[in-house]
């Protein structure tokens, strides 16, 4: 009998490590919140104006459709790919929005949900072009969000659809359902996203398989795990969320805007990325996702209100992301 | 006082964190020969490489070349010493061309930017020519053919006018008529002031090209040979000549059980030719065969990892077809890679995690939904029952170490309740104790009635483990040996068998 030795690796690995590295856990959360804290302590300051009922509301509604696009986008950041669909399939998700309802008089719920579904719709081609076909994703979602940006156009002849004729539609938006207040219902609708994104990647098979294949894809597939299906679902399971959001940003514009969507796609992935989701896949949090989109709503809304100009804004938030980023890695490489 | 000797180690050795790669190895390269060295997979020609080539520095002993003392910085200093090296693995650009890969980091200059692609042209066409090979510099190497290919590298490291050239398994992807044509360019490189050392295990190449047999076996010398008075036996019984490790052979005989799993003219488009095979209930079939034999192939190809061209797989008399290791898992078929770290584990992710990922789908979900607490329970037990040290299931499997890893792969598989269990390399990379409780539990599984095919490149673990031992060459079966015929001579003789000019048995 030999005795079994311990060795440097699990001294190394052993209670106290451990009990270190959940704590480091939480700290990454509790640090995208700290930053968040900051910034938002740091405007309240500067500017009178920021921090109120009325502009705290704003803030939170402005989240909506980079939160919405984000939630989505972490699913497939997290299993190592990207989406760059997700702006241009918004503005086509609304368009669908549109057509159904406006010019072919579906009633509105169903137009609602043919829209989310169109969503899904593209996140399936995008799961096919990458699971089946073994395109990267950057290049099936570049592919995608040109086409989409296209379709977008034909569909609605170049031209903006209104909803002036379905009220409900807009409310879905802007209307409240808490009685007495004006919060919007577009708020409530992102948190419930989000608690429904959150509930599926933390206790869902779905979610579970998300994060198997960004840590390791090929070792999953060696386990018996069909990699390509489940690749399918997350990438439909995405494009519904690009779907939601269509709705949410037509209902909210009072119009399907056929041109609007580019650049979005890259800040929802500036929202995963600086709440701390990892690109290289296998970790993230949709807690993280939706603190990330709300730092980078409340830095432009407080730039906004501080009256720095457009082009200004932009160079700092740009310059916002890099810093999170590097703090992010910065952090990891001393652990 | 006779001339000095063109290369010489004396007394080199190497340690790595646990282990003793080299100790006291010799070496003496004649002017003008050609050196054969051999040993086992692991006795130590890798590590010697790369002190020649500068990678690695020796923590004992020295080299001289021309009977001075020689000091490798790098392969960049090895090159301009005169030690050129063609390692088994082509370090070649594919997309660029023959010239542009023999002249890399060398490119002759037009001007001070621009590069010289006509005089680079002419430079490896009179290098070709000088050496008699049939190459274009213009030609994609990326389009040339394996042997080819070969003929790059080695024109690519002639082209620096060695005087030492070693050559690591040169013939590993060669037919018959590439190796002659190889074979030919060594005896016109070889001059009075120039040597080869060829590593091979092939013997009738050895006998072919070689002056003298050098035999390392675990990381020292063991002894030189002239190929002309010595013969094959000899030079095997040398490579091996060491005592099996341990005392307990395979437990249990396997001869009258039903067979479980049987494997008939498997064959794949890039090695495997007509693999037939039978495993029966509770036997450990061991795989044995030299570094790129086909083993690992034959498991990826089984297991529907690769893709296979031809060939039919019975489970338990029904025929099965498995395209992916989905498929495979269905039928309760796991492969245990050779490679942990990159196809087995979820490095990042806890014990727990691994530990359940075949069985997510039938053991624990609802609706959907994980049951995190009976994957934690079903964890734990796991950690119990096969003894992995862990703090804790929430452990990151990364933070554990090798035989622990490899436990939670094999945890893993239990879960999913596999009745074929491939195993390869399963103690590879983990110390003397873990092995031991790997073989205990290889051993445990079997009697519990576990089919297990182990592949493995250490010879006295496949003879101390397997109830038979399947031996393979180049891609084909060239043995089937029962426990008690199969000894490290015989399993050498088959490994080392070149499948098309010897009969297969």
């Amino acid at each position: 009998m030999t005795t079994p030795t311990v060795t440097e690796e699990e001294r190394r690995g052993s209670a106290p490590a451990a009990l270190r590295r959940s704590l480091r856990a939480g700290l990454q959360q509790f640090l995208a919140f700290a930053s968040l804290l900051v910034i938002f302590v740091f405007f309240s300051i500067v500017s009178p104006n920021f921090f109120n009922y009325g502009n705290v509301t704003n803030i939170l509604f402005s989240t909506v459709v980079i939160g919405t696009l984000a939630l989505g986008t972490t699913f497939v950041i997290i299993t190592g790919g990207i989406d760059l669909s997700v702006g241009t399939g918004m503005a086509l998700c609304a368009v669908i929005s549109g057509v159904l309802i406006v010019d072919l008089g579906v009633p509105m719920p169903l137009g609602v949900l043919g829209a989310i579904l169109f969503g899904g719709l593209i996140g399936l081609v995008n799961g096919l072009n990458v699971a089946v076909l073994g395109l990267p994703p950057f290049i099936a979602t570049l592919a995608m969000m040109m086409v989409a940006a296209g379709l977008a156009l034909v569909l609605s002849n170049s031209a903006p659809i209104y909803f002036d004729q379905t009220p409900s539609y807009i409310d879905i938006s802007i209307g409240s359902i808490i009685p007495g207040t004006d919060f919007p219902n577009a708020v409530l609708i992102l948190a419930l996203a989000a608690v429904v994104a959150g509930v599926l990647l933390n206790k869902s098979v779905l979610g579970r398989y998300t994060y198997s294949i960004g840590s390791n894809e090929e070792a999953t597939a060696l386990s018996g795990i069909d990699v390509r299906r489940w690749k399918i679902l997350i990438y439909t399971f995405a494009g519904l969320f690009t779907g939601l959001a269509g709705v949410m940003i037509s209902a909210r514009l009072g119009s399907a805007q056929p041109a609007t969507g580019l650049g979005y796609e890259l800040e929802a992935i500036a929202a995963v990325v600086v709440g701390g989701t990892s690109l290289s896949g296998g970790k993230g949090s949709i807690l993280g996702t939706v603190i990330g989109a709300l730092i980078i709503s409340v830095i432009n809304n407080g730039l906004q209100i501080m009256l720095i100009p457009q082009e200004w804004q932009d160079v700092i938030l740009g310059c916002v992301i890099l810093l999170a980023v590097y703090a992010d890695r910065a952090r990891k490489r001393a652990t | 006082m006779s001339e000095p000797l063109l290369l010489e180690a004396r007394g080199v050795g190497k340690s790595f964190p646990g282990v003793r790669a080299l100790q006291d190895m010799h070496l003496d390269l004649r002017r003008g020969e050609v050196l054969a060295l051999v040993g086992e997979n692991g006795a130590g020609k890798s590590t010697l490489m790369k002190l020649l080539s500068g990678i690695y520095t020796p923590d004992e002993g020295e080299f001289f070349l021309h009977g001075e003392p020689l000091r490798v910085t790098g392969p960049r200093d090895a090159l301009q010493q005169g030690i050129s090296i063609i390692h088994q693995e082509f370090n070649l650009m594919p997309d660029l061309t023959v010239a542009q890969n023999i002249f890399i980091g060398r490119e002759p200059r037009a001007g001070r930017v621009f590069l010289g692609e006509r005089a680079l042209d002419a430079r490896a066409a009179e290098l070709l020519d000088r050496l008699h090979l049939p190459l274009h510099p213009r030609e994609r190497v990326g389009d040339l053919t394996v042997a080819k290919q070969q003929m790059v590298e080695i024109a690519k490291a002639l082209s620096y006018d060695p005087r030492v050239l070693i050559m690591d398994e040169p013939t590993a992807a060669l037919n018959d008529a590439e190796v002659r044509v190889l074979h030919d360019l060594i005896r016109r490189f070889r001059s009075p002031d120039t040597g080869v050392i060829y590593i091979s295990h092939r013997m009738d190449e050895l006998k072919a090209i070689t002056d003298r047999i050098t035999v390392i076996r675990d990381g020292r010398y063991v002894d030189t040979l002239d190929t002309a008075g010595t013969t094959t036996p000899e030079v095997i019984a040398r490579m091996v000549g060491r005592e099996i490790a341990g005392d307990a052979g395979p437990e249990g005989v396997r001869a009258g059980r039903e067979t479980v799993l049987s494997v008939q003219g498997l064959s794949t488009k890039a090695l495997l030719r007509d693999v037939s095979f039978e495993l029966r209930e509770g036997e450990i079939l061991g795989f044995a065969g030299l570094m790129g034999a086909g083993r690992t192939e034959v498991a990826r190809a089984l297991v529907g990892a690769d893709p296979v061209e031809s060939g039919t797989v019975t489970l338990r008399g029904k025929p099965v077809r498995l395209t992916s290791p989905a498929e495979a898992a269905k039928h309760r078929i796991g492969y245990l890679s050779e490679d942990r770290k990159h196809l087995g584990l979820l490095l990042e992710q806890d014990v727990t995690a691994n530990v359940v990922l075949s069985s997510i789908r039938e053991r624990f979900q609802s609706f959907g939904f994980v049951r995190a607490k009976a994957m934690r329970a079903r964890s734990e037990e796991l950690v119990d029952k096969l003894r992995i040290r862990t703090p804790s299931v929430d452990q990151t499997t990364k933070f554990l170490s090798g035989g622990n890893q490899q436990k939670v792969v094999i945890a893993k598989w239990l879960v999913k309740d596999c009745d074929v269990l491939i195993f390869d390399e399963p103690t590879r990379g983990i110390d003397v104790g873990a092995k031991e409780e790997i073989y205990r539990l290889l051993n445990d599984l079997a009697t519990e009635g576990k089919s297990i095919i182990m592949i493995s490149s250490e010879l006295p673990e496949v003879l101390r483990m397997s109830h038979r031992v399947l031996v393979m060459s180049e891609g084909r079966v060239t043995g089937e040996l029962d426990a008690a015929e199969a000894t490290q001579e015989s399993v050498m003789h088959y490994a080392t068998m070149r499948p098309e000019t010897e009969a297969v048995s």
